[in-house]
């Protein structure tokens, strides 16, 4: 019988929960990763591996492997550095696990590849010669979130092929495996003024349908937005949510129209509206939202979720789970018609993956 | 030889790796390296890039704060401190 597997990135380490396949009773364990900060967990599909990136105050990042759902650990930062004298690596922001290629993408900005499972690491690219990107490592020019690479996705059809996003700059796209890029953001909104054309939008989160690989969406800091070309055009599809802001999405593992993500307040407070909790869900691409907040407390739960917060399975009923900055996990075991409160007091949460392992 | 103390940070990342030993090297950074050959990665937990130690590790030769090139003499004690940071 096979296991449902959560891998949980928190502030104080990493959290692995498991359920069987009906995703209704879940163990968790941990605090793992020796308590190390979590910025992102996930999953090899291909294995079942776990990849943390982690950054501690004293000993700097690295990269946690476990091949046990999380039972044992190994770490490794060989290589993860610019060189010296360089720009300096302060944070190991996202991965991406594909084709057997783990990819880092850190702050300051540049993604780091491994092939050998993340013994070691090497540059891949720092997207020189983008728009403006001479003043990306220009502590001026930094935004409060500082800059970095804040998500990758990659292509399960190409290896050499994946997205990158560059904080409050944009998606980017790489065919040659990062030796050349394409900035990704035309019909983005921006409500500030830009200095080149093509970047300078502030992209928090794409999805990819795994059905349709020209369909993505994205929750930008100003609106939602549908691509039907693998992000070289984008429509923005924000009318009918409650807000324009938010950070963490996921798609439908089988249908390329149903779309969840999860809007807060713009504000400083960046929590789900007016103290309750709710998913919004699109069945048509966005031409239409419906609230989803069966399960999910609806007084005084202000409750915020980051972009790597949310994450879908892929049974034929399909699973959705987020994490939230409270240490909340809620997850929906009926295609998001219901939620449960599935772990209620772990420290602040950064991401969450899921996994089905036999 | 020089009598080196490390953080209990750093001992669960390095299967073996004891709060004390006995290092001998002539300088802070030789030191340092002496442990990573046994205990490979250990260098990068305690220094950065440039190369230089990390700034919420602190390195006392016999009391005094030390950089990457301080000198050892036969019998120094070595403080490797993991800052009071955090919460």
């Amino acid at each position: 019988m096979s296991k449902t597997v959560l891998a949980v990135g928190t502030r104080k380490g990493c959290f692995v929960l498991e359920a069987d396949e009906s995703r209704r009773s879940w163990s968790v364990r941990g605090p793992l990763c020796e308590g190390w900060p979590i910025y992102h967990a996930v999953f090899d599909q291909f294995d079942g591996t776990i990849y943390a990136a982690a950054a501690s105050e004293w000993h700097g990042s690295a990269i946690w492997r476990s091949t046990d759902l999380g039972e044992t650990w190994t770490h490794s930062s060989e290589g993860l550095a610019y060189p010296d004298g360089g720009k300096k690596l302060s944070k190991v922001s996202t991965l991406s696990v594909a084709h057997g290629r783990v990819r880092a993408g850190v702050e300051a900005p540049g993604i780091f590849e491994s092939r050998d499972r993340g013994d070691t690491w090497s540059l891949l690219s720092n997207l020189e010669g983008q728009p403006g990107s001479e003043l990306w490592d220009d502590p001026a020019n930094q935004p409060p979130g500082h800059l970095g690479i804040s998500g990758l996705t990659a292509d399960p059809d190409d290896a050499e092929r994946f997205w990158a996003i560059v904080q409050g700059m944009g998606m980017f796209e790489t065919t040659d495996g990062g030796s050349s890029w394409t900035p990704r953001n035309r019909g983005l909104r921006a409500d500030w003024p830009r200095e080149h054309e093509e970047v300078g939008f502030c992209v928090h989160k794409v999805v990819r349908s795994r059905t349709d690989g020209n369909r993505m969406y994205q929750q930008n800091h100003v609106g939602m937005h549908r691509s039907d070309d693998a992000g070289i055009s984008w429509t923005e599809i924000t009318e009918g949510l409650p807000t324009e802001f938010g950070f963490a999405a996921a798609v439908h593992p089988h249908d390329r129209d149903t779309f969840f993500v999860i809007p807060l307040d713009p504000g400083h407070g960046r929590v789900m509206p007016d103290g309750k909790a709710a998913v919004w869900r699109t069945q048509d691409a966005g031409s239409s939202w419906q609230r989803s907040d069966r399960g999910l407390p609806q007084q005084d739960a202000h409750l915020g979720v980051l972009r790597q917060g949310m994450a879908a399975d892929t049974y034929d009923v399909p699973g959705y789970y987020f994490g939230t900055s409270t240490g909340q996990i809620f997850a929906s075991a009926d295609d998001g018609e219901s939620w449960a409160e599935i772990a209620s007091y772990l420290p602040a949460i950064s991401s969450v993956d899921v996994a089905i392992v036999d | 030889m020089a009598d080196l103390h490390l953080p209990m940070t750093v001992l669960p990342l390095f299967a073996g790796l004891p709060r004390r030993l006995d290092v001998e090297a002539a300088t802070v950074v030789a030191a340092i390296d002496e442990l990573d050959a046994q205990w490979p990665g250990l260098r990068d937990r305690l220094c950065e890039a440039g190369p230089a130690i990390r700034p919420h590790i602190h390195v006392y030769v016999d009391g005094t704060r030390a950089q990457l090139d301080t000198p050892l003499a036969d019998r120094s004690r070595v403080d490797v401190i993991a800052a009071i940071s955090g919460g």
